[in-house]
């Protein structure tokens, strides 16, 4: 879900929640969202993961830390993010830094897409746009580090339908480039490839070279610091819906999950076409702080 | 036209999907008797269910207001069903008479497999539009995706405006009429001479389907009828 309308922003975790709500019966195992809100000049948000008392680990690390159940969004000044994640590293071998960017924070978690978005609090969120996903699991183990979104670089988030044949010979090249990887999971080493061409290209361009270089059946929705785009494989076996109005860009696998968006009537609906890159962004001058 | 058919249909039903469920639909439609003097059918807000209007069996006529999902009048066997909306992946598959027409858009693999009726696509349908259709006619008045008329065994494709990549691949005898440019054909898939008879068999589901437009300005698509038989030259292929 991309706002173009910021007069949306405050409804745009209740619009995703209800979009990840109705596709249960298409991801009933697991769920997730990424969500870019506000940022701070200067400041960088890490999303952790773990068993902890994240209070405590925020006086510890002398941090904001924002918790939602068993993550939580610590902003920590960019001169000290290698510091503090070094400190994480040593003090608290049991959490995971999951996400991190300049605005966007990640959460996921297994259960019932309405049961994870509650427990993370996702409706009363705001921001400029949200990448959600229900996950139901084929290619590997139904876990909270197996869910999508995947974040393999700052404000960098990639969720997938489908599956992909040549993730392992991808994920070993990758590694020599210094990507790292948390699973064995396909999905993640697509959005480590697109982390990886996005050191030098616009996402447009990052999204084409996926088409050459993974092998598989995918609908791709990639989010950004600026935006998010689309992309499906030339086969196209993996259904996709977007609606477009004035006021957002929406996509779902089907249309159920966008019906009750606001003004969806009048929006143009169409499918994303097979092998074609679709992006929108913000003009840089109208991106949130 | 008379005056009658002006009036509101007789034993005109509402069924809204709002209150009453998705299965109390199919049930009550499934349990019309050949004869029933419910012939008019109206279905609001489907909201992109699924499987709305399926394996209905008896001539009744049902208009569903809005966009539907997955297999949208699937199985149908003789009832006649508009959706004003856009249908999901699907639509009218398998059907086995009767008509569906989509006003909007079609997603993939509509009327896939369907032995008979015919289905109209006033917008453009996805993918593998009549994938191994076997005997149904489709007119899609706007263009199709790739690989529609995948191993289409019989029946009639026509396009009105333009066909994606792989056309007709391993095509069996179903005709293909294309208005529009075709990005590539598949494998044993050929266009094929017009002959008048093909033409009377175009104008003629045009004609039924009530668009107006000139069988002349259509190609043929058919098989080559190539991979019909095992060949010997292939034999080290396997």
């Amino acid at each position: 879900m991309f706002l173009k309308n910021r007069a949306l922003e405050p409804e745009l975790g209740a619009l995703t929640a209800a979009m990840l709500g109705v596709l249960t019966d298409r991801g009933p195992d697991s769920a997730g969202f990424a969500i870019y809100g506000a940022g701070e000049p200067g400041a960088v948000k890490l999303t952790l993961r773990g068993d902890v008392d994240f209070a405590e680990l925020g006086a510890v690390l002398e941090v904001a830390a924002t918790v939602h159940d068993d993550h939580a969004v610590i902003v920590v000044p960019r001169a000290r993010e290698a510091a503090v994640r070094g400190l994480i590293a040593a003090k608290y071998p049991g959490v995971a830094i999951v996400a991190s960017g300049a605005r966007m924070e990640l959460f996921k978690g297994v259960g019932l897409p309405d049961d994870v978005s509650r427990r993370f609090g996702l409706a009363g969120m705001s921001g400029s746009h949200a990448i959600g996903h229900t996950r139901m699991a084929t290619e590997s183990a139904v876990t909270t580090a197996g869910a999508h979104p995947f974040s393999t670089g700052p404000d960098q988030c990639l969720v997938h339908n489908g599956s992909l044949s040549n993730h392992n010979d991808v994920r070993r090249r990758l590694m020599r480039e210094n990507i790292s990887f948390e699973t064995q999971n396909d999905t993640e080493v697509a959005a480590g490839f697109l982390s990886w061409k996005l050191r030098s290209e616009r996402l447009d361009e990052a999204l084409t070279s996926a088409l050459g270089e993974l092998d598989g059946f995918y609908t791709f929705v990639v989010g950004t610091e600026s935006g998010f785009g689309v992309l499906r494989d030339p086969v196209a076996c993996k259904p996709a819906v977007m609606a477009e109005t004035d006021d957002y860009v929406a996509f779902g696998s089907e249309y159920r999950a966008l019906v009750d968006l606001p003004g969806i009537s009048k929006a143009h609906l169409f499918e994303p076409e097979p092998a074609k890159v679709y992006f929108w962004e913000r003009p840089a001058r109208e991106r949130a702080a | 036209m008379s005056v009658a058919l002006k009036l509101p249909p007789r034993d005109g039903v509402t069924f809204d999907l709002a209150t009453d469920s998705l299965r109390s639909l199919n049930s009550t439609l499934a349990a019309l008797a050949p004869e029933t003097n419910q012939t008019a059918w109206q279905i609001l807000n489907p909201r992109g269910q699924h499987a709305v209007a399926v394996g209905v069996t008896v001539p009744v006529a049902i208009t569903i207001a809005g966009h539907v999902g997955y297999y949208c009048a699937g199985m149908n066997d003789g009832a006649a069903i508009t959706i004003a909306g856009n249908a999901g992946p699907g639509v009218a598959e398998n059907m086995m008479s009767g008509t569906v027409h989509v006003k909007g858009d079609a997603s993939q693999a509509a009327g896939a497999t369907a032995h008979g009726g015919m289905l109209i696509i006033d917008g453009n349908a996805s993918a593998r539009c009549g994938i191994s259709m076997k005997g149904i006619d489709i007119i899609v008045q706007g263009s199709v995706g790739h690989m529609s008329a995948f191993m289409a065994q019989s029946g009639n494709l026509v396009i009105l405006g333009d066909a994606g990549e792989a056309l007709g691949d391993s095509l069996y005898e179903a005709r293909i009429f294309v208005r529009g440019k075709v990005a590539s054909l598949g494998a044993d898939c050929e266009e094929k001479p017009m002959n008048e008879a093909d033409r009377t068999i175009l104008a003629a589901l045009l004609d039924k389907a009530g668009i107006v437009a000139d069988a002349g300005a259509f190609k043929l698509f058919g098989s080559a009828r190539t991979l019909y038989h095992f060949h010997v030259d292939n034999a080290g292929a396997y």
